[in-house]
């Protein structure tokens, strides 16, 4: 697989972020802070082969959220995105 | 969400290098047809990996859940899951997640699958649900495989395509054909979406599972046949990240 292909999709994060989000992510509606493209947290792609998870938006590849879990702590950094639109009834 | 110690009941053999474990999860609060778990594995030196399969099985099977593991070469988990892991032993599971990538029993219109190699495995769970929701939304699958020894699922996908014939099975093989097959290896390509995938007319909601590779691609043929892309829900796994 080429390394253009080496990402999964924010389906893969959900179980790491569940651990700080109580309502499931994966249908979540996400935009993009770079290109405001607006798409479900599913759809974006994910790198996991680093230290962290690194999602990207799927329509301009820009950086959408990071996710860092140690021993004692969680970092999220969610400053590539706008907003994190949550729908109560998913689930 | 928490992490709970579930029991290995069952190992099955789907194919030489993919193995169903069933395991008995206390407490399981209940799962979505298409959602998946975490499995962790911890060694004695304390070293963990974590790693996301998606469910096989249908909702409504009390404390079991079901996954099916393929064994990648060079994987991590999956040589242990599929080869050592013994009936009996535990393992660490969090889970059920995704809320995205699922069919609910009460989704009535026409369904397309689209399953490259192992990313059969939730898409199989749908077709269970269906089935044992007695449900009556028309089901197409295109199942992608290297080979006809390579097919997990083989004889309950085979009385399904011949019982109830609203789910219907077409097979597109990659390297190896079976006997008598009236074509030569090979991808999905356009013409197999359109023959053997819903009309875009019917505005299907379509599922595609597989690599990266594969889940692009295909969603690109499904698009360029019509279908709206708001109705094509993808998952990706692959040997880089979660899903070894």
């Amino acid at each position: 697989m080429s390394s253009q292909n080496a990402h999964l999709d924010g389906n893969a994060a959900a179980g790491e972020l569940s651990r700080v989000f109580a309502i499931d992510v994966t249908a979540a509606e996400v935009q993009c802070g770079t290109c405001g493209a607006v798409r479900r947290f599913a759809e974006a792609h994910l790198y996991m082969n680093g230290p962290g998870i690194v999602a990207r938006c799927c329509n301009c590849e820009r950086v959408i959220l990071r996710l860092v879990s140690t021993r004692q702590r969680v970092l999220l950094d969610l400053g590539g995105m706008t907003y994190f639109k949550f729908d109560t009834l998913a689930g | 969400m928490i992490w709970r110690v579930a029991t290995v009941v069952a190992l099955h053999d789907e194919t030489a290098r993919a193995r169903t474990i069933t395991l008995d999860v206390p407490d399981w609060p209940g799962h979505v047809a298409g959602q998946h778990l975490d499995l962790k594995l911890t060694a004695e030196d304390g070293y963990s990996a974590v790693r996301s399969y998606s469910i096989a099985s249908a909702p409504g099977g009390g404390k079991q859940v079901q996954i099916t593991v393929e064994r990648l070469l060079d994987g991590e988990v999956s040589p242990y899951l599929t080869r050592t892991l013994a009936v009996g032993e535990r393992l660490e599971l969090r889970g059920p997640i995704g809320a995205w990538f699922v069919w609910r029993t009460q989704q009535v219109e026409a369904i397309q699958l689209v399953a490259g190699g192992s990313g059969i495995v939730p898409l199989m769970a749908m077709i269970r649900a269906r089935g044992s929701a007695g449900s009556r939304a028309p089901f197409r699958l295109l199942y992608s495989v290297r080979a006809p020894e390579a097919v997990f699922y083989r004889d309950e996908l085979r009385a399904l395509s011949l019982g109830d014939q609203s789910v219907t099975v077409t097979y597109a093989f990659t390297r190896i054909v079976p006997e008598d097959w009236p074509l030569d290896p090979g991808r999905i390509d356009a013409g197999l979406i359109a023959r053997a995938t819903w009309p875009a007319a019917v505005a299907p909601t379509c599922y595609v599972c597989g690599p990266t590779s594969f889940v692009e691609e295909m969603a690109d043929l499904l698009i360029a046949s019509g279908n709206d892309r708001g109705r094509i829900r993808t998952e990706r796994f692959g040997p880089t990240g979660g899903r070894t």
